[in-house]
Formats: structure tokens, sequence, C-alpha cells
């Protein structure tokens, strides 16, 4: 424990290598893995250290075969009846025992839901320092330190973390911010399966029940939003915003307008009378962008505006603006986004 | 059911800006209030007890000032409070801060359930829950939605994963972290506000915790170190697609195929 007399200094040769945790359910590998794993690989190049990833679960046989498509040096298996569901104790077991016997320098975790309970846990396990949300990592390759860079304050402001004197150095990191490894045909890393003590695996916890979620209705929780406007000229025509919505796993909101005309429900409204919504990407469709909506939603990431007025005040609040017709515009846009989806598949074989 | 709730301190406001010239925050006019996450908690506490019966102790660290939370939450209905605050547990990051709680939650005696918030307002990591259970040595459940159940010997709990909920029966003593809209949080009462008024608060210290040993509090304590901070880079992009309606929508596809929504 930490009561230890003081403690030998730090020899930071003792720890090589940069691990990846794999966050997967049932065998399902969540994408923010390959996220962290291109992530790793960046890292551990600038200083000549091997890519580790560790993978625990029940049955994981197929997503340990899977990510060998991906160059890591060595893939740590621990596969146990134990471990088929996520408890935050045998999990943290797991973890420390990798830690212990692998001494990796750097170890990147996923901001999911059980990345973010299971990292801190494992991390005050080790007595080491954890960094919540990283949006920026890079290496130092003489002091193999991690430079770590995220948001605070809601985002207002950034701040640049290190953890010098300790190790390993672990960081949290959402999903979609860093580039995916990408996918090999040809098969590389070893598999190495790993034993733990049932001892070592108790629970003070039971998962009685998985209940799937029914999909998440409140635009205020969706991440990328399609808004109609009165430039949408009859109901029908919102299909066409929901297909491109379903494209973007998004959902449609709309103005004022479209609700007193009894389109949509009041709760899609965005705006002062309507919701506030901060969503990571809007696309206002024949929207004017009057200022009672805008109130509603000009604190989103990234904000594009379809309008064929090059006069609407929409543009003022847009980052990217394209002028014309939205009947025109959308079709195509569709037809753009299912030829990259395609294009990205072949790519990266479908999960 | 004696249940400790962990609640902080932050700036009422998150809009905070950063000196240019010492790159240090501007904490203008020290406005503060309590995490409006540990609302959650604290209602969630307040519930329980009604419901099963026991005690609810609220459990703050940070300066002096942070006196104030702890009667605010006396005024929604808390039993009893304590704050940690000494000098030395300042500047203390994730671990740092979630030893001194649990030290500072082993001086205050046994409880069956801990809860903190989902996560504060200020510092934003939401990891000081998981990691006071861990220096503890108890189950923890984060993100919980919901409470199902609770007997003698453990609760039955909701939990939000990305694609389902899992229900967890969990044994007590055990630490939660409560997802927002868990309870509406309640007003708090004049009366008891009132009656909280001239209320000792005890003040923990370094002296008073089991372990002494300074080096495991305060900046010494964490091995994290904040090397700068900074404002985040403005979007000031502002791209006005040129061409026919197609060429545009070909260009929006690549900008958001760049930026990962595709
Ligand atoms: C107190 C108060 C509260 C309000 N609260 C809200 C609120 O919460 N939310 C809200 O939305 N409004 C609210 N409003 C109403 C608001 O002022 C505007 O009237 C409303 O937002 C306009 O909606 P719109 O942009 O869809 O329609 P319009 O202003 O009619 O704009 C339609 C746009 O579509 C464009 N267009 C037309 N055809 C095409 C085409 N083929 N291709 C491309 N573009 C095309 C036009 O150029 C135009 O810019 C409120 C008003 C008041 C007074
Ligand atoms: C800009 C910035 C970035 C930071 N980044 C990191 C980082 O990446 N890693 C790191 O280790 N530290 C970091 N810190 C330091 C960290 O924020 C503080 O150590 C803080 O004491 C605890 O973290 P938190 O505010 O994130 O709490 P959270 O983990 O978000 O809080 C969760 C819950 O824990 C309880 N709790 C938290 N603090 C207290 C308290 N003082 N008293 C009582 N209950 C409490 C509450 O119930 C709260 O709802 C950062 C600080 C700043 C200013």
């Amino acid at each position: 424990l930490i009561n230890e007399k003081k403690v030998k200094p730090l020899d930071k040769t003792e720890w090589q290598g940069v691990a990846v945790y794999v966050d997967q359910v049932d065998g399902k590998i969540h994408p923010v893995t390959y996220e962290l794993i291109g992530k790793a690989q960046e890292l551990a190049g600038k200083i000549n250290q091997p890519v580790y990833v560790l993978l625990m679960g029940y049955n994981v046989d197929e997503a340990a075969k899977e990510l060998q498509h991906y160059g890591v040096d060595k893939i740590f298996v621990y596969d146990d009846e134990k471990l088929a569901r996520f408890s935050i104790e045998p999990y943290t077991a797991v973890f420390e025992r990798f830690i212990k016997q692998n001494k990796p320098c750097s170890i990147l975790v996923g901001a999911t839901t059980v990345g973010r309970q299971l990292a801190p846990r494992v991390a005050a396990r080790m007595r080491t320092g954890l960094t919540a949300d990283t949006t920026i990592l890079d290496m130092d390759a003489e002091t193999t330190d991690l430079s770590q860079i995220r948001p605070a304050f809601g985002g207002n402001i950034m701040a640049h973390i290190v953890t010098p004197n300790n190790r390993p150095q672990m960081a949290t990191v959402r999903y979609k911010v860093m580039d995916p490894a990408p996918r090999q045909d040809e098969v590389s890393g070893e598999i190495v399966h790993k034993k733990i003590n049932a001892k070592k695996l108790v629970s003070h916890a039971e998962i009685l029940d998985i209940v799937p979620k029914e999909p998440e209705q409140s635009i205020e929780s969706a991440d990328v939003l399609i808004v109609a406007g009165r430039g949408i000229k009859k109901q029908s025509e919102l299909a066409q915003l929901e297909a491109l919505a379903y494209l973007l796993g998004g959902q449609v909101a709309c103005t004022r307008p479209i609700v007193e005309q009894g389109w949509m429900d009041v709760k899609t409204q965005v705006g002062l009378s309507g919701r506030t919504v901060r969503p990571k990407l809007i696309i206002c469709v024949g929207v004017s962008g009057a200022i009672q909506f805008v109130a509603g939603m000009d604190h989103a990431d990234t904000i594009v505006a379809i309008n064929s007025d090059p006069k609407a005040p929409i543009f003022k609040n847009a980052h990217y603006c394209l002028t014309g017709d939205l009947y025109e515009i959308l079709p195509r846009l569709i037809q753009d986004i299912k030829a990259q989806r395609g294009h990205k598949n072949e790519l990266q074989g479908v999960h | 059911m004696n249940i400790l709730v962990c609640i902080k301190q932050v700036p009422a406001t998150s809009k905070v800006e950063v000196d240019p010239d010492t790159g240090l925050l501007k904490r203008d006019g020290a406005d503060s209030k309590m995490n409006p996450y540990d609302l959650y908690a604290l209602e969630t506490a307040i519930r329980l007890r009604d419901k099963e019966g026991g005690k609810v102790t609220v459990l703050s660290m940070g300066p002096l000032q942070a006196e104030s939370i702890i009667r605010e939450a006396f005024a929604m209905g808390a039993d009893a409070g304590a704050l940690l605050s000494d000098r030395r547990f300042g500047g203390a990051d994730v671990l740092a801060t979630a030893y001194a709680i649990s030290q500072g939650i082993k001086h205050l005696g046994e409880f069956d359930l801990i809860l903190c918030g989902k996560q504060t307002t200020d510092g934003d990591t939401a990891q000081v829950g998981p990691e006071i259970s861990e220096y503890l040595e108890i189950p923890s459940v984060a993100d919980v939605t919901k409470i199902n159940e609770v007997t003698k010997e453990n609760m039955t709990v909701e939990m939000e994963l990305p694609e389902a909920l899992e229900v967890v029966k969990v044994d007590f003593p055990c630490l939660l972290t409560v997802e927002k809209d868990i309870y509406q949080p309640r007003l708090p009462s004049y009366v008891l506000k009132k009656a909280a008024k001239g209320r000792e608060i005890p003040i923990y210290t370094l002296d008073d915790m089991d372990d002494q040993d300074e080096d495991h509090y305060g900046l010494t304590g964490s091995p994290t170190q904040v090397k700068k901070i900074f404002p985040p880079k403005t979007n000031t992009d502002h791209f006005t697609f040129e061409g026919n309606d197609e060429k545009q929508a070909d260009q929006l596809c690549d900008k958001l195929a760049e930026l990962k929504f595709i």
C-alpha cells in the first residue's frame, strides 16, 4: 500500500511498451480500441518500444484473432468465465496482473462507460497518474514521458498534463478522437494466453441482467442533428433528412414553423422556446437562422448550413456554408456518404 | 443505512478564462457553488435514508470556504457534515484527492454506502469516485441511473452501458457514482437552513488522518502535473463551399469524412 516507506527512485528503463486496453462486450470490440492502437503505434514508434493489447473476457478467441490484423506486437489474453461481463473487481485484478508482469510504460484506455471506471480503479491500485479524456497525446523520445492534453471546465480550457515520476502513465481517450489503425489482410502479433488465479476474480457485485437499451430519442443527447426548416416544402420530404440522419448516426430536429405545421413533435424543436442542443455536428437544412433558433444551437461543435439564400443569417453562424437548393444537395450528399461508407468498409472489414 | 456523500465546491460558472500573461485561471469574483452533479448524489442519499432509515453525512475536501456547501447540504436534509481542509491537501490531483478523502472517510467511521457525483464541472475527470473505492477496497458501480431494490446486505442498481443497461446487485459496503437525473434534487428548505445556522462543522486536517505522511497528499502526492493551461482553439473555421450544388455536396461529404462523422 501507499504506506510503504520511501520507494526507490523510478527506473524508467524498466517500463517498456505502450499498452491498449481492448474494450469489448461479448467479443464485439469497441472501435475506440482500433483508434487507440493507431495512436499507440505512433507513440511506441518514437521510443522504439512494442505495442501490447490487453484483452479480457470469456470466449474471446475470435476477438484475439481479429486483433492480429492491426499490427500490434503482443496480444495478452485472459479468457475466463468470470470475466464474461464487466465487473470492477475481477477486471481490476486482471489489469493489475498484466501491468505487474509486463511493465508497460504507458497505457491507453477508451473513455467508454467501462473504461472510465476501470482505468481510475487500476490507476489507484498502481498508485499512478491518470489523465482523463485526452484529446492530444505525444511521446517525449528522451524521457518516455507522455504529453497529454485534455479539455476541462466543460471544454472552456485545455490542460497539458504529464506524469514524470510514475509508471505506468495512464490516459483515457474518447471515441472518435484518434485515427484508427488500418486493418491489414496479413496476420501479425503473438497471442499470449494468460491464466489468473480464480481467487483473484472474486466479485462483490453480481450482474443480474443486461437489458438492451431503446435507442436514445431526445435531441439533447444526440451527437449529430439534422434540422428541418421551412425550406422543406412537404412533410413527406422529411424522409430525406431521416435518411441523412440515419447515415450519420443522428436524429432529425426542426425549427418552430415545422412544429406549428404539425409535421414534427414539439420535443424536437430547437431554440429559445424549444430545446438547447450542443451536438458535435448540426446540419441546418432550409433554416434561415433567426436569433430565437440560433440561441438554442450556437454551441454546437460543427455547424453546417444549406440554404438557397446567400444572405440567410444562418451563414453567419455556420462553419461550413452551402449556398444552393436543398433538393439538389441532399440527394447528392446521401449518395456520396453511401459511397464513402462502402469504400471504408472495404478497407476496414465490416465489424 | 449509514450513507456518506462526497461533495465538492466548484466555481459558479464554467466560463473560466486563462490569463494570457500568467497562464493561470482567472477566477473572477470567487463565486462558487456545490458541484451540480453532487446534488443528485445528495438527493439519492436523502431519499434512501427517508425510506430505509439511517443517516446522511456529507464530506468535502477544500478550502475553509467550502463550509458553505456543507450548510447547503444541511438545508437539503443531510444530518451531519465534515470538511477536510489543510494546506497540505492543496494542489492534489485525482489520486491524492481520492486518497485524502478515503482517509477522511475512515476517520469518520463505517458507512454502508458512499455516493459520489458522476463528475465535477471544473476538473471534470469523473475519476475520484472509482479511486476512492479502490482505497477503501470496496466494490463500486459508476453511472448509476436507477436504484431498484435495497436489502440489508446489498442493493440492486442499473448502470448505463453504451448499448445496454446492466442490472447489478452489489454488496454493502459499496460506492456508487450516480448519473444526472437519477432523481430531481429538492430545493433547500428554509426551515432546515435556519436550524443549521450556527451549527458547528468539524474540520479535519492531516493530523487527524491515520496516515500522516505528507508525501501522500496534496501536490507532492500527485503523480500528474498540470504543465500548462490554455484556452481552446476557437473554431474560426468559416468555409463557403464553391461550385454548383453537386460540387458543394461532394466537398461537404469529404469534410464530414475528414471530421470522422462518416
Ligand atoms: C418569442 C419567440 C420565440 C421563438 N422561439 C423559436 C424557437 O424556439 N425555435 C425556432 O426555430 N423558432 C423560434 N421562433 C421563430 C423564429 O423567429 C423564426 O420564425 C423561425 O426560427 C424560422 O424558422 P425557419 O428558419 O424554419 O423558417 P424561415 O425563416 O421561413 O426560413 C426558411 C429558409 O429556407 C430557405 N429555403 C427555402 N427554400 C429552400 C430550398 N429549396 N433550398 C434551400 N433553402 C431553402 C430560405 O432561404 C429561408 O432562409 C420564435 C419566435 C419568437 C417571437
Ligand atoms: C484543468 C484541470 C485538469 C485536470 N486534469 C486532471 C487529470 O487529468 N488527472 C488528474 O488526476 N487530475 C486532474 N486535475 C486535478 C483534479 O481535477 C483535482 O484533483 C480534483 O481534486 C478532483 O478531480 P475532479 O474535479 O475531476 O473530480 P471528479 O472525479 O470529476 O469528481 C467526481 C466526484 O467525486 C467527488 N469529489 C471530487 N472532488 C471532491 C472533493 N474535493 N471533495 C469531496 N468530494 C469530491 C464528488 O462526489 C464528485 O462528484 C485537473 C485539474 C484541472 C484544473
